[in-house]
């Protein structure tokens, strides 16, 4: 039998392009790959995703197998699910990473149970270790009150790492590498379950995952027009508005701007958190700001563990004179 | 339409984050004191989207849980909401799983309670959050899968799920039998009622043990994992806040602005 070598990378893509996603692993796996002494692949699957395979060359792989095909275009499980184990039983890697995605967190855990292997979802970080070679998983757990490392005994070793948690490398155009094209060998009437339609929701400005700042409102803020003077705020500061869950369940909110483990990762200079407790589940996907505020009338409030500079009060009285006060300072 | 739904007894993830201990040994957490477990959230989702299917649909709905030491009053949770029956897969051998131990013990289970349509399970268990047996149910039975439901339609022998998406959402149609995990947007889980209450007392569940779903020792718990728990620990926090004062809240917001202006946050 072959023996497993190497790490592989899955890229998404996104109009038309390597998704940040993508670049991001492909920059984290070429050190897990260093680490190993052995090469980075990467896989494109799509329909006329073939032109991309330089680009992820110029970002740090040496070998990258590209999967064409019209039923590829959308993601669905039953189509790549068959071409990530094609792709895998050809370049056998030890490590196989995707993202956090809506595609990572379907395929991840199917294809490792159909490779007879296993995956770790969501991590922060993946490292070789030094003795065993086995690659250690960290993810949170128990909401993002604890982390766990996790060692998988078989390969390939999956996980799917969460956007941010690695960085890109410069793309080289000059590098050279290796272009694999694999037949996918799909048969259209294996599709059990068929993606009808995409509804991509409506962002008006900035999107949430890119936004500098970030003004997060809870439970306590109690009503849409509540979140009302939120948008304003984040106007005012060219950000975006997030929410914890209880906003989003009880449509205050659309459920697109829940910021957590189950919802979006932000990673703005500036949170302002407003009348939200801070629990561990919301402080998975933000807890990577550079800088978090709270406002919150309960001084115990786990967000002031959290944050950086707080205020104790009503928000109902604290954001308009806050925004007032910035507009007058932006001003001069 | 018959329904099963894979639910499972876990320490309240909305206790407070300053309760949250690991033993020292350094592979568990210890219970806080005084809280009592819960049913997984999510799984409870699940619960609703059978209940769901149930309203619209008919049909009977089987709740399946994995574990040790499981209250009775807390698993009964979803019969009192409305789900017909309660297996519970109770044994020493179970513990120590991974998601694939997980996965396969209740795949083995579900193919002893034998007539399904759609098999239920959470996006992630609160606790561990693998987000993964659901998957790995439906790859052991070849079942099609539906992850992250919204909301479901069943027409025609087929069911069409919304699915959440990082840019929306997107609309899917599988065949039956099939399994779908269920996220929050489901709706929130109904509360049970009086009547409810009072049936989920009366009934007693079916307990089944290793031997009953036809499963190995080695294929299960501890034995049946294809990973291992290396470590366990918890984040350090800075945890220093500077809490701004001022007379009266609105001062207070207007210093929190001067200040985050003279650090440069802003
Ligand atoms: C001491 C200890 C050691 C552990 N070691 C490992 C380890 O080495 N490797 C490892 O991967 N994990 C380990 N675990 C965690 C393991 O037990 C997880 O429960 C398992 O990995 C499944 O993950 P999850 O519960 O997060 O399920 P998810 O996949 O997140 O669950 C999704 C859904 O599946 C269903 N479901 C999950 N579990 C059950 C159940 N028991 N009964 C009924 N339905 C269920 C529910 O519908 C749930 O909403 C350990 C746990 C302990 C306590
Ligand atoms: C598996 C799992 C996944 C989850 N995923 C997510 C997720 O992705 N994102 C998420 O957010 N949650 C998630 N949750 C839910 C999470 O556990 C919490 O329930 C939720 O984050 C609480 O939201 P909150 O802080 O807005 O509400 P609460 O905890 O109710 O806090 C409201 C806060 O507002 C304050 N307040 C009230 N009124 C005022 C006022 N007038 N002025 C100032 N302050 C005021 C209160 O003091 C309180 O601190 C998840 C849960 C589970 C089990």
């Amino acid at each position: 039998m072959a023996e497993n070598k190497g790490v592989l990378v899955l890229c998404e893509t996104k109009e038309d392009k390597l998704a940040s996603i993508s670049t991001e692993l492909l920059g984290g796996g070429r050190k897990l790959a260093g680490d190993l002494g052995q090469e980075l692949a990467a896989v494109l699957v799509g329909s006329g995703v073939g032109n991309l395979a330089q680009e992820a060359i110029a970002y740090g792989a040496d070998k990258v197998y590209v999967v064409d095909d019209p039923l590829l275009k959308d993601y669905q499980t039953d189509t790549y699910v068959p071409v990530l184990e094609k792709v895998a039983g050809q370049a056998m890697p030890q490590v196989l990473i995707m993202g956090q995605t809506s595609i990572g967190r379907d395929l991840a855990p199917r294809l490792a149970f159909r490779l007879n292997t296993a995956a770790s979802l969501g991590c922060l970080e993946l490292a070789i270790d030094p003795s065993s070679k086995k690659l250690l998983q960290t993810k949170p757990v128990y909401g993002g009150n604890a982390q766990a490392v996790f060692i998988t005994g078989s390969f390939p070793q999956i996980a799917t790492v969460r956007p941010k948690a690695m960085a890109p490398l410069a793309p080289d155009q000059s590098r050279k590498g290796e272009v694999v094209t694999v037949d996918a060998g799909l048969d259209a009437s294996a599709i059990r379950a068929k993606v009808l339609e995409q509804v991509p929701e409506e962002v008006e400005g900035i999107k949430l995952e890119d936004a500098e700042v970030v003004v997060g409102g809870g439970r306590g803020i109690g009503s849409p027009e509540g979140f009302q003077q939120l948008e304003e705020l984040a106007r005012l500061l060219k950000g975006a508005v997030g929410a914890t869950r209880p906003p989003c369940d009880n449509d205050w909110v659309p459920a697109g701007a829940q910021i957590g483990l189950t919802g979006k990762i932000v990673t703005p200079e500036l949170y302002i958190a407003v009348a939200l407790s801070g629990s561990s589940q919301h402080m998975s996907g933000c807890s990577s700001a550079k800088t978090i505020v709270a406002i919150n009338k309960d001084a115990e409030a786990n967000i002031f563990r959290e944050a950086r500079f707080g205020v104790v009060g009503d928000w109902k009285k604290i954001v308009p004179a806050f925004t007032e006060k910035l507009k007058e300072l932006l001003a001069k | 339409m018959n329904m099963i739904v894979c639910v499972k007894q876990v320490i309240d993830p909305e206790a407070p984050p300053a309760s949250f201990k690991i033993d020292p040994s350094g592979n568990k957490v210890v219970p806080p004191a005084g809280v009592s477990p819960v049913v997984d959230p999510y799984a409870e989702y699940a619960v609703e989207a059978a209940l769901k299917v149930k309203d619209a649909s008919g049909g009977k709905v089987t709740a399946l849980s994995l574990g040790s030491n499981q209250l009775r009053d807390i698993v009964k949770k979803p019969l009192a909401m409305g789900a017909d029956e309660l297996i519970l897969l109770e044994d020493e051998a179970f513990d120590g799983s991974d998601s694939w131990s997980t996965a396969y013990a209740l795949a083995m289970a579900i193919k002893k309670i034998g007539e399904y349509d759609i098999i239920f399970c959470g996006r992630e268990a609160s606790d561990w959050n693998a987000g993964q047996v659901g998957s790995g149910i439906a790859e052991i039975l070849g079942l099609p899968s539906v992850t992250l439901a919204e909301k479901i339609d069943i027409s025609d022998g087929k069911a069409r799920v919304q699915r959440k998406t990082d840019e929306g959402y997107e609309v899917v149609e599988v065949s039956l039998p099939c399994l779908i995990t269920a996220s929050n947007e489901i709706g929130e889980p109904r509360y049970p009622t009086i009547k409810g209450i009072m049936g989920a007392k009366k009934k007693e569940p079916v307990v089944w043990k290793p031997a009953d779903i036809g499963v190995e020792a080695a294929q299960i718990g501890a034995s049946g994992r294809h990973t291992k728990l290396h470590k366990l620990f918890q984040p350090v926090r800075e945890g220093k806040c500077e809490i701004i004062e001022g007379e009266g809240p609105e001062e207070a917001a207007a210093n929190l602005a001067v200040k985050l202006r003279e650090v440069k946050a802003l």
